[in-house]
């Protein structure tokens, strides 16, 4: 006994040594990791890492292609594009992170709660998902975009309103499953409280499949963040945003100054891949039998 | 067979119902009124010129009767007129469909060209350098903005038109029917389709590749190649075809989404589709427009989910219509 408890902590490795062999295991899930820090310093020390305001107009250097004081151009009022795209990572994980937490743990609580109680109530839940379900993500978000109005905080609101459902869905079919095991039945039999049983037996059984979505999820709305932000519904200038830095100008400016459509829409895509590049890897890492996939 | 899709039928008309509910209560809580917007911004507006327009859109009725005027109208037909360019609804939406449809069609088409060959040969090849590529190609189009690929394929095309002929040319923007000018109608909508087609095909080259890598693991796959069978034989007739199964049903579920892509990629390519429509009806708070918008996205989406589930029953002899 007293030999197996002196192995028991050598058996444990260090979370360096985690890291090396998910880096090992998973390259691409590593640069994505990477990707998705590198954005996350950007957002967090924009400040000390920009070089120029993102809304300081220099009209002596409008539409001034890359060069050493600019080092992605100037856009056609004159602001530094990379100083921009710094303070852009902000606005995209600010939306990201807040719109995919907050919609992934309503729906985590809506879909285990569904699957726990059953009958009626996932029933009507269900109905209720399908008819969210229904509407293309950018749809619902222009609706809630045009009764709330435009800016960070709405836009927030107008895309975790559709990510609800998504993992609402999702969860339920995997606490489904769970909710048959005998331990849920004994949970029962001691006489827990739903709310105990839920938050302590079920959601602990389906966080595997709920992080890999959360990931998804924070790529899909800063996508969706672009997308609302470029058709004009989502963050409003002066505010650096990707998706608003391609409205307007990147367009017109396509020919003459192709570096103002091509440096931020780099940005998005470069990001979102990061994010789904480690959630793959993520779900191998948990789940090897999905490896496949 | 006929009792499942009248089933499924008399189940997707609550999901109908609380479309239609849920669209009715969100655009009354879109703040502003359509009469004052459309008697003009500027100056004083008369209070009986904005009573007698709210008589005319039949607002100054009661929210109850105002939404059930909504269903009965939806389940005749009868979308109504446009409460901001005064046209029949059905007419708004018939001259733009054509674009918007062919559009997600060749987006369709372009999706499987792509995404059935590269998927099944990613997984004949799995974790060799050209499955890694694929699946690079594949999660690359899942992050890349599709309003983004359209503004650099029209940078592209502008490049290389520059280029190769002196002046650059632009894709046109006014549609012309494919029987009427093929050659100029193809210009307009291949690059919009493109652009989407790519995104729909990285979704679906993922789905094929696990689909074969399941199949390819089956007892009956090993039969077919202890036979003696034909690579080609085995890959094409055995495992292709059983693997097809789920990737027709994504196929089937993200057609009915396609239309969420072709709301910024029409704004994109200066496309007058139905996309461009949507976000035109909920900026002017046309109700009757965007209600039918919405309930059209909705059916599509129940109507094509009901279409791949007896297309799914039906290639699969081993699933029962339960």
């Amino acid at each position: 006994m007293t030999v197996l408890a002196q192995d028991a902590p050598a058996l444990r490795r260090s979370w360096l040594d985690t890291a090396f062999a998910f880096s090992r295991r998973q390259p691409l899930g590593t640069f994505g990791l990477v990707v998705v820090v590198a954005a996350a310093i950007a957002g967090l020390s924009a400040e000390w890492i920009a070089p120029y305001s993102p809304t300081a107009n220099d009209f002596a250097a409008m539409t001034e292609p890359p060069s050493a004081a600019h080092w992605l151009g100037t856009d056609q009022f004159g602001r530094d594009l990379l100083s921009r795209i710094i303070y852009g990572a902000r606005t995209a994980l600010i939306i990201g992170f807040v719109s995919a937490f907050v919609g992934g743990f309503a729906g985590l609580v809506l879909g285990v709660g569904s699957a726990y109680f059953g009958g009626l109530i996932d029933l009507v839940l269900q109905r209720v998902m399908d008819v969210l379900m229904a509407f293309p993500l950018i749809i619902m978000a222009l609706a809630v975009v045009a009764i709330f109005g435009t800016g960070v905080q709405n836009v927030i609101v107008a895309i975790t309103v559709p990510l609800v459902p998504r993992c609402a869905r999702v969860v339920r079919a995997s606490a489904l499953s769970i909710r048959e095991v005998p331990y849920i039945d004994a949970a029962r039999t001691c006489g827990f409280g739903h709310a105990r049983i839920i938050l302590r037996h079920m959601v602990p059984n389906v966080v595997a499949p709920f992080l890999i979505m959360l990931t998804a999820f924070v790529g899909q709305a800063i996508l969706a963040e672009a997308s609302l932000s470029y058709l004009g519904l989502g963050v409003q200038e002066p505010t650096p945003a990707w998706g608003l830095m391609l409205q307007g100008g990147a367009e017109e400016y396509a020919s003459t100054a192709p570096w103002i459509a091509i440096f931020p829409g780099l940005a998005i895509a470069l990001t979102v891949f990061g994010f789904s590049l480690f959630g793959d890897a993520l779900r191998d890492a948990i789940d090897p039998k999905l490896r496949d996939r | 067979m006929y009792r499942y899709i009248l089933n499924r039928l008399l189940l997707s008309i609550p999901t109908l119902i609380g479309a239609a509910a849920l669209v009715f209560i969100l655009m009354r809580l879109i703040p502003g009124d359509i009469c004052v917007v459309r008697l003009g911004s500027g100056g004083s507006i008369n209070p009986t010129a904005v009573a007698n327009c709210h008589a005319q859109l039949g607002l100054d009725r009661s929210l109850v009767l105002q939404f059930f005027d909504f269903i009965a109208g939806f389940a005749r037909g009868d979308f109504g007129t446009s409460m901001w360019s005064g046209k029949p609804v059905s007419q708004e939406i018939a001259t733009r469909i054509p674009v918007s449809l062919e559009i997600a069609l060749l987006a369709t088409l372009v999706a499987v060209l792509i995404a059935i060959p590269l998927g099944t040969i990613s997984a004949l090849h799995q974790n060799s350098w050209l499955d890694h590529i694929v699946r690079t190609v594949a999660i690359a189009g899942i992050a890349t903005p599709s309003f983004w690929l359209g503004i650099m394929s029209i940078l592209v095309v502008l490049e290389v038109s520059h280029l190769a002929f002196g002046a650059p040319w632009m894709p046109p923007i006014d549609y012309v029917s494919l029987w009427d000018d093929p050659l100029r109608n193809l210009s307009i909508v291949i690059l919009p389709a493109i652009t989407i087609g790519y995104r729909y095909s990285a979704v679906t080259m993922r789905m094929t590749r696990s689909a074969m890598l399941e199949v390819l693991r089956e007892d009956y796959i090993r039969t077919a190649r202890a036979k003696g069978l034909f690579e080609h034989i085995v890959v094409n007739r055995h495992a292709l075809q059983n693997a097809l199964l789920p990737v027709v049903t994504l196929i089937g579920i993200e057609f009915a989404f396609l239309i969420g892509g072709l709301v910024v990629t029409e704004q994109v390519f200066n496309l007058n589709g139905i996309g461009r429509l949507f976000v035109l009806a909920v900026q002017n708070q046309d109700y009757t427009l965007t209600q039918a918008l919405v309930m059209l996205t909705v059916a599509i989406f129940v109507v094509t989910n009901l279409a791949v589930d007896v297309l799914y029953a039906w290639l699969d002899p081993r699933i029962r219509f339960g």
